[in-house]
């Protein structure tokens, strides 16, 4: 909202002798009332309060729904959840506009024209079932059941994973992790043989020292970890922030770096370097906990904070310094590994190996204000007849990306194209918006003309259901049940998602979609349960819990144990060596460098900008933009370029431009946002605007799409990440 | 009594969470808002300062909406907030065109709305709509005539400043550095 320069300008226009008169009239006549108590506005919004689980990000925090005459009226954080402790995120309020969007699926929906044109005509849900059954049971028949693969995001997944392990495919490709976090958790998997996880298991609030390397907190609205964000930043914690782009976390910070995009893997070996060559790590952790340190300070020898400077941009005095401030706070310091790491390809991994190692010789890992390791909870499985052994996975060729942790979402895309180890001709498509998630489209697109079969499971239509031949409409997160959720977290326990609401229009949850497919594909014997309320009981019986107290309270807490060394933590290590793996043998065997290496980043073209993308608070990429709630929120869909930069090509607050990359490709038009805020070698966005389908009536035409540019990749060969952040792009006039 | 609402723009992270949630617990319509959030940056590449604040109404001491009202809607409450009476107001919007913070809209109704610091929720003992949401804990009401309370201690201390303090209305949201 503008705000008015001066007072004076407002009394002038709205006050005449008049109008103050009838005021002071009134307040006379009003005066009796005033004094006594006056009863308050109550809009009346308070309901049948139901817990359950959010699903507008991916982080899981404890809800409580409102519920007036079958209706949602508000949304709150479970104030007896862990990862909510009774506050949510814009995302989290918002959800309302998720299940209540004008643009909902609510009828089965069967192709009438051709791929990608969304021509559709509503079906019964028994013709939508029966067509998919029937397409599934062919490509069984005809190529075997791992000609049919998934792409999948979010909890309710496990059901589509459940009758495809049944139906016999191992093809199940998260974009969430290829393209995605990949190269973090392979990382931090090979150096402490375990991975961050989501959440991530960090005791941010207790940090003395963060440091955060693109992480951009408070943009990125991770509830929980902003929540410790603002409790550490409150203490007075040191907090340093690694960003070409002055974000919100860099505007709390004591020193922000603006480095010169894609060279953080040179800072962070000088870190290193300085604090090895110094004597500034725990040496007592070191000895104890790690293996490979001193082939690890040999290896550093030449990464100077001279040679780091010449690389980043950066102030080798202040490479320094920040440096001995990290190694002062340890062990209560964290270097943060970030979420989305899959930036320049060659060196994501080894830069998120340099991060894990920083950690280990500062004994973070383990250790209060560090990475806590979380308890869990065993939770048993429903008995169900053992899945068929299904052929491995057709991402990956032989040698390729041998430490990929899951199948790679772009692998399976290209076996779809060229039919190695084996032929795909089937995806069934959950909750993940296929078209704008993967890079490099064009492939996207010719995947799936080659497909027999392609099925859309989700509650909005966006891109990727514009292309499916049956699109199945599933209930919203606030109107069904999904599988039982484990909470990983300081404490421990399991969440549910529930139904607060009637499913919308002809909507269906998930269960029952996969339910009913697997009885027409004769799989019943995986589905002895009638519905998800008789399966979740029995789960819980077999798992020692009380489901009705978890129904009532949305969350069931384990036992307190300790999480960090200083509480009784007993630390374990879980590499095979039992070691932190300072020094990868695993890596070296299989032909990589041991320890991280750096690789310069190609510069920009003359007149070209590297495209960087990231988060806005109130969005979960694509999937919130249709939100009436949340859309119109200050509009996070604005093109950041420098403001010198802005002002040299002639373009203000008021231009429109479209990108065009170094292949062509040319963007939606994008409004521009000139600031201080962001370097010159770069532009920014937030990622997951830009929509075109038809059927996303608000979102579409609003904003460019990121990923559209996203026309080449730099592949990680340690683990088979998609490094998207090396296109250019150059602006021209809308 | 007097209700005042302390926001620690230290804590504060922009993200609107305060916004969605006072839209959804007030059933305000969309295209309004009771609050909003402003963003100011100061200085030159690398130099720079942001500073983030969560504004509403300000509930003013010496507030220009009720002098200016000539139907007498809006009024101080005993609790020391603004509050609009909605079988007063007529929409005439001379508030609106008083109000230095913009703070206020027309409802589709017929009468003009703004924050009324959920004082239907402070009156039972729950906090603000914006207060319980934050997940940054920066939102914080209280009452500012008891010395014990929270926000009467955050006030005693650091640095502390108003909204546009030059128009002189005596602001009771305050924003801690």
């Amino acid at each position: 909202m503008p705000r008015l320069a001066t007072l004076s300008r407002r009394r002038l226009l709205g006050l005449g002798a008049g109008t103050l008169a009838a005021a002071a009239a009134a307040r006379i006549a009003f005066g009796s009332r005033a004094a006594a108590a006056h009863p308050a506005v109550d809009p009346a919004t308070d309901g049948e309060v139901v817990r359950s689980v959010c699903e507008v990000c991916f982080w899981k925090c404890g809800i409580q729904g409102h519920v007036k005459d079958g209706v949602v009226t508000k949304l709150q954080g479970s104030p007896l959840h862990p990862l909510s402790n009774g506050k949510l995120c814009p995302r989290g309020v918002g959800g309302i506009g998720q299940a209540y969007d004008p643009d909902r699926l609510v009828r089965p929906l069967l192709r009438t024209g051709a791929r990608g044109e969304e021509r559709f005509e509503p079906v019964s849900w028994d013709e939508a079932l029966g067509f998919v059954a029937d397409k599934l049971d062919t490509i069984r028949k005809q190529h075997g059941p791992e000609a049919v693969a998934l792409f999948n995001h979010g909890a309710g997944a496990s059901w589509w994973k459940h009758l495809l392990s049944a139906y016999g495919t191992a093809n199940f490709g998260a974009p969430s992790f290829a393209q995605c976090r990949g190269p973090r958790d392979v990382a931090f998997d090979l150096t402490f043989g375990s991975d961050p996880g989501s959440p991530e298991v960090l005791d941010l609030g207790r940090s003395d020292c963060l440091v955060l390397i693109g992480s951009h907190l408070g943009e990125n609205m991770h509830n929980t970890q902003v929540q410790d964000f603002a409790d550490a930043v409150a203490r007075g914690a040191d907090l340093i922030v690694v960003d070409p782009r002055f974000s919100t976390a860099a505007s709390k910070a004591r020193t922000w770096l603006p480095i010169r995009p894609g060279t953080d893997t040179a800072l962070l070996l000088a870190w290193l370097h300085v604090i090895v060559k110094e004597g500034r790590y725990q040496r007592d952790y070191v000895a104890a906990y790690t293996k490979g340190f001193e082939r690890l300070a040999a290896g550093i020898e030449t990464y100077t904070p001279a040679w780091a400077a010449a690389e980043t941009g950066l102030d080798a005095g202040l490479i320094v310094t920040t440096a001995r401030r990290i190694a002062a706070a340890a062990p209560a310091t964290l270097v943060h590994p970030g979420r989305h790491a899959t930036w320049y390809g060659a060196d994501d991994t080894h830069r998120a190996r340099a991060v894990a190692i920083l950690n280990a010789i500062l004994g973070s890992w383990g250790h209060r204000g560090g990475f806590f390791r979380p308890s869990g909870m065993k939770l048993a499985k429903y008995p169900v007849p053992a899945y068929p052994k299904a052929k491995p996975p057709a991402d990956r060729l032989p040698g390729e990306a041998p430490f990929a942790l899951e199948p790679l979402a772009q692998g399976l895309r290209r076996a779809t194209l060229d039919g190695k180890p084996y032929p795909i001709k089937g995806w069934i498509v959950y909750g993940t918006n296929l078209i704008q998630a993967l890079p490099e489209r064009e492939l996207t697109r010719k995947a799936i003309d080659a497909l027999d079969l392609l099925v859309a499971v989700d509650v909005l239509p966006a891109e990727i259901a514009g292309y499916a031949d049956v699109v199945l409409p599933e209930a919203s997160y606030l109107e069904r049940h999904d599988d039982l959720l484990p909470v990983a977290w300081k404490r421990s326990g399991v969440a549910l998602r529930q139904p607060m609401i009637e499913p919308l229009g002809e909507s269906k949850p998930g269960w029952w979609i996969a339910r009913e497919l697997g009885l027409r594909l004769d799989l019943g014997a995986y589905f002895p349960w009638q519905d998800a309320e008789s399966y979740l009981r029995e789960r819980c019986r077999l798992s020692k819990l009380d489901f009705d107290a978890l129904a009532a309270d949305g969350v069931v807490l384990a036992p307190e144990a300790p999480t960090v060394v200083e509480d009784g933590l007993a630390l374990g290590i879980e590499t095979e060596s039992g070691k932190i793996e300072l020094v990868s043998e695993r890596l070296e065997k299989a032909g990589f460098s041991a320890l991280p290496e750096y690789r310069r980043p190609a510069d920009p073209p003359p007149g070209y900008f590297r495209l960087l993308y990231g988060r806005a608070p109130a969005h979960t990429f694509g999937r919130t933009a249709n939100n009436r709630l949340l859309g119109e929120l200050a509009h996070h869909d604005k093109l950041w370029i420098n403001a010198k930069v802005a002002a040299d090509l002639g373009l203000g607050r008021d231009s429109v431009v479209r990108l065009v990359n170094q292949d062509g490709k040319e963007s939606q038009p994008i409004g521009v946002k000139p600031t201080e805020r962001i370097r010159a070698d770069c532009v920014y966005m937030v990622h997951g605007w830009g929509h075109t389908a038809e059927g996303l009536r608000y979102a579409r035409g609003r904003g460019a799409d990121d990923g559209e540019l996203v026309t080449r990749v730099e592949v990680d060969p340690v683990m088979g990440g998609t490094g998207m952040r090396v296109n250019f792009v150059a602006l021209r006039e809308a | 009594m007097q209700r005042v609402m302390v926001i620690d723009t230290r804590r504060c992270v922009g993200c609107e969470a305060c916004v969605v949630a006072c839209k959804t617990e007030n059933d305000v319509p969309l295209g309004a808002y009771r609050d909003w959030v402003v963003q100011e940056t100061r200085g030159e590449l690398p130099h720079l300062s942001l500073l983030i604040r969560s504004e509403r109404c300000n509930h003013c001491a010496s507030a220009p909406c009720v002098t200016n009202c000539p139907t007498g809607a809006s009024f101080h409450r005993e609790d020391g907030t603004v509050q609009i009476d909605r079988d007063r107001c007529t929409g005439c919007r001379a508030c609106m065109t008083a109000c230095p913070y913009e703070a206020r809209y027309v409802h589709p109704d017929g009468f003009v709305d703004k924050c009324t610091l959920c004082v239907h929720r402070l009156d039972t003992g729950s906090p603000t709509a914006c207060e319980e949401v934050c997940p940054t804990s920066a939102i914080l009401t209280g009452d500012l005539d008891d010395p014990s309370s929270l926000v009467a201690a955050r006030l005693r201390t650091g640095d502390v400043s108003v909204v546009t303090r030059e128009a002189g209305t005596e602001p009771h949201v305050y924003y801690t550095h």
